[in-house]
């Protein structure tokens, strides 16, 4: 490996490890309540504290239990958003693709489409 | 000409043989993209011994084959927007010639993943899934250059007159 070889790889750590520390600043909080949305429009918000099925217009279900939203069943093929594990925290999100959905962790009752905002969380 | 025709045909299938070995492997780490991209070693491997063009067209064949055979519309949506980001960095990266083989794949497999990432955003229209940009970009540049010593050993272990395929 030439000199220049190394330097790519340290400057994609860095540049790993700098958004690293941007998503968990932003991010490291647990979150309230999970947004789902279905090609992009909003589909429900449903919060975190209270267990639940969340059925997804048929093609994905969503279960809410301990904190936590997993997605438990899809009937696309890949099933990469099964496999994926349970999100708890501010601006995790779980994608299922070949669906368009998207269950997105947010610290707050802001769901107007702005990215959550976790200083707002803290002053509420 | 008809020599580099076959040598084309060869790689082709070669790629698509990979591109069904990785789909056997779970090689899953809880983050959705992360990937061997054992057939990026064909791609440089072409890169280095044919040229841009030819490997371009492999790149090309392999995705839509691979796609129609084990995939679907997605992932060829998928698999282009990943394959042709990291195809056009590593050509730069070639041409610009300050890095080795290593260091081509290695930009290959981090672009590969970023190109992924973007259509995946624009598809499901939420920005946040920027939050797996950080385990991708490391996944990428691992993978990119284990896979960029497997090509520099192979091209390596070629006899000097065949480095070239003309």
């Amino acid at each position: 490996m030439k000199k220049n070889d190394w330097m790519l790889l340290a400057a994609v750590i860095v540049i790993a490890a700098g958004l690293y520390v941007v998503n968990t600043w932003i991010i490291h909080k647990p979150g309230k309540e999970v947004v789902v949305t279905v090609e992009g429009k909003l589909y429900g918000t449903y919060p975190l504290n209270e267990d639940a099925v969340i059925d997804i217009q048929g093609t994905n279900r969503l279960e809410i239990r301990d904190g936590k939203a997993d997605m438990v069943w899809a009937d696309c093929p890949d099933k990469l958003c099964v496999h994926q594990k349970a999100i708890q925290r501010n601006g995790e999100t779980i994608v299922c693709l070949p669906n368009q959905v998207v269950a997105e962790v947010k610290g707050d009752g802001n769901t107007d489409g702005s990215e959550a905002d976790g200083v707002d969380a803290v002053a509420h | 000409m008809r020599h580099k025709i076959a040598f084309l045909g060869m790689f082709t299938a070669f790629a698509l043989i990979a591109s069904y070995i990785e789909s056997l492997i779970p090689f899953y780490f809880g983050i959705p993209g992360v990937k061997l991209g054992l057939t990026n070693a064909v791609i440089v491997l072409v890169l280095y011994l044919m040229g841009t063009k030819e490997a371009l067209a492999v790149s090309f064949a392999r995705i839509l084959l691979a796609g129609f055979l084990f995939g679907n519309l997605y992932s060829i949506l998928y698999s282009l927007a990943g394959g042709m980001l990291s195809f056009l960095v590593m050509v730069l990266l070639k041409r610009w010639n300050r890095f080795s083989v290593v260091g081509v794949s290695m930009a290959g497999g981090v672009f590969h993943n970023v190109g992924q990432i973007l259509v995946a955003m624009a598809v499901v229209e939420n920005v946040s899934l920027a939050y797996y940009m950080p385990p991708l970009l490391i996944s990428g540049v691992i993978t990119g250059m284990l896979i960029g010593v497997a090509a520099r050993e192979v091209l390596k272990k070629l006899p000097a007159g065949n480095r070239r395929i003309k």
